[in-house]
């Protein structure tokens, strides 16, 4: 029995040494790469820049009634993001899992928060998602699975947030699938948002992150609501047919209101042909035009 | 009752002895037997044809942008001044029309792809924007000495996962660049650039696949620091869309 013992204190030792199958470590700082969408995800989108966003009717009536000053309620103060702000948003990740003490088994992997948006726990521990009757919140409830070294989280019960800074909204049925990819020091995400609310086809973004040795501050909500000059009981918004920015797209750089508008087709090549003999080349960028470099996170 | 404990604690070890050699073999190994042409050995299949989606970046990919915007890319004084200078009446008149459909800027376009295997060693990438073509070399090719090229020299090789994994993903490097335009509105490349890519797929829960490109460009004349975007494409069934055109330098 000796002998027997020794055997599987050994094999204990073995498996615990050993990575479970087909899995990478995702733990540690990664710095935000905003080489991309760089004014969208820093200062903000423009306003009614809806263009590559494939929203239907009722999604874009709804954006069309937003007005930027619907923050400034004191209700809407911290109306935190959803998990779409993590490509969305400028900000650099820190991950980290939560491992089992005793059997040393990772039963998730957490997104730290930033101040507009809450810690995402991606449970691996196999556990179901909640009823579809259960509360909602910013937060969301997530799972996750990996396939050999990509991990597949997937994102349901959250309440309605944004897709864009502007006013595209996602509604409390809209889902979010954000595939993690580790290539050495880089990570990129895949996050698709499907809403049978407020789309037509899925959402697609990808974003890369570098590994950074200089430690990313993880904060979370809540935020501190303050008086913004929005008085008791005025809601900001625009009524149909009332947005003053539908031409600001045209106005700034040429592009287009039906290409502003969005929807499904403008993400495609075929798009192009539509608009090719209304786009003329601005004459020089003169707003928003970009500080080289600026825009990158550490 | 000794017995048979120690036949499953054999059993147990022989297991994980198994299983740490695999483990050791690391990324690309694959035990006994010669080792499998690059095809025949793809942990993922990218052939076919791919269309962008192009949700990312839309006003300097869908459209010319202005002479001057900029956002996002991290050049260094001597690109803005350069890209300053970037005059469209100009570049319509001129005879090289397809600066910024080179390597590291071909996959921001927007188009459909058409990837195939040309041999065991060879995947080749085919665009319609432009009318380009890319030839990602496997194994110990070797590129041939001359001019510099729109679409430079690239090899191959596949990154798979861990042990016991399913699936992987394409990298690729590219040197011996022709230099070049990252937008249309003529930010510059060198042509000391360096491209690295990895090309994953990703499956959608509504059953499309795409399949996400992350580009790092690495230019020390022209980027401060290492430009790294990614683009996405959703597989076609067919080659229905597929529409060569002429690369346009301002359109």
């Amino acid at each position: 029995m000796t002998r027997n013992k020794l055997f599987f204190s050994a094999a204990a030792v073995l498996l615990a040494a050993m990575p479970a199958l087909a899995e990478i470590d995702l733990s540690g700082s990664w710095s935000s790469k905003n080489h991309e969408d760089a004014m969208e995800r820093g200062a903000g989108p423009n306003p009614d820049d809806w263009a590559g966003l494939p929203f239907n009717d009722a999604g874009r009536a709804k954006a069309l009634s937003f007005s930027q000053s619907t923050i400034s309620m004191p209700e809407r103060t911290c109306w935190f993001q959803t998990q779409w702000h993590v490509a969305a948003g400028p900000f650099s990740l820190k991950i980290w899992s939560e491992t089992d003490p005793i059997t040393g088994k990772i039963n998730a992997w957490v997104l730290g928060g930033w101040e507009t948006r809450a810690p995402m726990t991606i449970w691996m521990d196999g556990r179901p998602h909640p009823s579809k009757y259960a509360p909602h919140d910013q937060t969301g409830f997530t799972t996750g699975t990996w396939n050999g070294d990509v991990l597949t989280a997937y994102t349901t019960h959250i309440k309605t947030g944004y897709m864009r800074r502007n006013g595209a909204a996602s509604s409390d049925q809209a889902t979010i699938t954000t595939t993690f990819m580790r290539h050495g020091d880089m990570l990129t995400l895949a996050l698709v948002m499907e809403d049978p609310v407020y789309l037509t086809e899925p959402y697609i973004l990808t974003r890369s992150y570098m590994s950074t040795p200089t430690p990313v501050a993880v904060a979370g909500p809540p935020c501190i609501i303050g008086y913004e000059g929005v008085e008791s009981g005025r809601v900001p918004h625009y009524l149909p047919g009332k947005n003053p920015f539908m031409d600001e797209m045209d106005r700034l750089y040429h592009i287009p209101r039906e290409a502003a508008m969005g929807g499904a087709e403008t993400m495609y090549p075929e798009f192009r042909n539509k608009i090719k003999d209304k786009f003329t080349i601005p004459e020089k960028c003169k707003i928003n035009c970009g500080a080289p470099g600026a825009a990158q996170q550490n | 009752m000794t017995y048979r404990f120690s036949k499953l604690a054999l059993v147990m070890a022989g297991s994980l002895i198994a299983q740490t050699g695999l483990y050791a073999q690391g990324r690309g190994g694959r035990g006994g037997g010669p080792p499998q042409a690059p095809k025949a050995a793809a942990p993922i299949d990218l052939t076919g044809y791919w269309v962008s989606v192009v949700t990312e970046d839309w006003r300097y990919r869908m459209v010319t942008p202005a002479p001057g915007d900029f956002q996002g890319v991290p050049m260094t004084p001597a690109a803005v001044k350069i890209a300053e200078t970037w005059d469209p009446q100009k570049e319509k008149a001129s005879p090289d029309q397809c600066k910024s459909y080179g390597a590291p800027a071909i996959l921001r376009v927007p188009e459909r792809l058409h990837i195939s295997w040309q041999d065991d060693n060879t995947l080749q990438l085919e665009t319609d924007a432009g009318k380009q073509v890319r030839d990602f070399h496997f194994g110990n090719w070797k590129a041939p000495a001359g001019t510099p090229t729109l679409q430079g020299d690239s090899t191959a090789v596949w990154e798979r996962g861990g042990r016991g994994s399913a699936g992987g993903s394409l990298k690729v490097d590219t040197t011996h660049l022709k230099a070049g335009f990252l937008r249309k509105n003529g930010i510059p490349y060198s042509e000391n650039t360096q491209l690295t890519e990895y090309y994953d797929l990703v499956k959608e829960r509504n059953g499309d696949q795409l399949l996400v490109v992350t580009i790092v460009t690495t230019d020390p004349m022209y980027l401060r620091e290492p430009f790294i975007i990614s683009s996405h494409f959703k597989k076609q069934a067919s080659d229905a869309g597929w529409n060569p055109s002429a690369c346009s330098a301002i359109w």
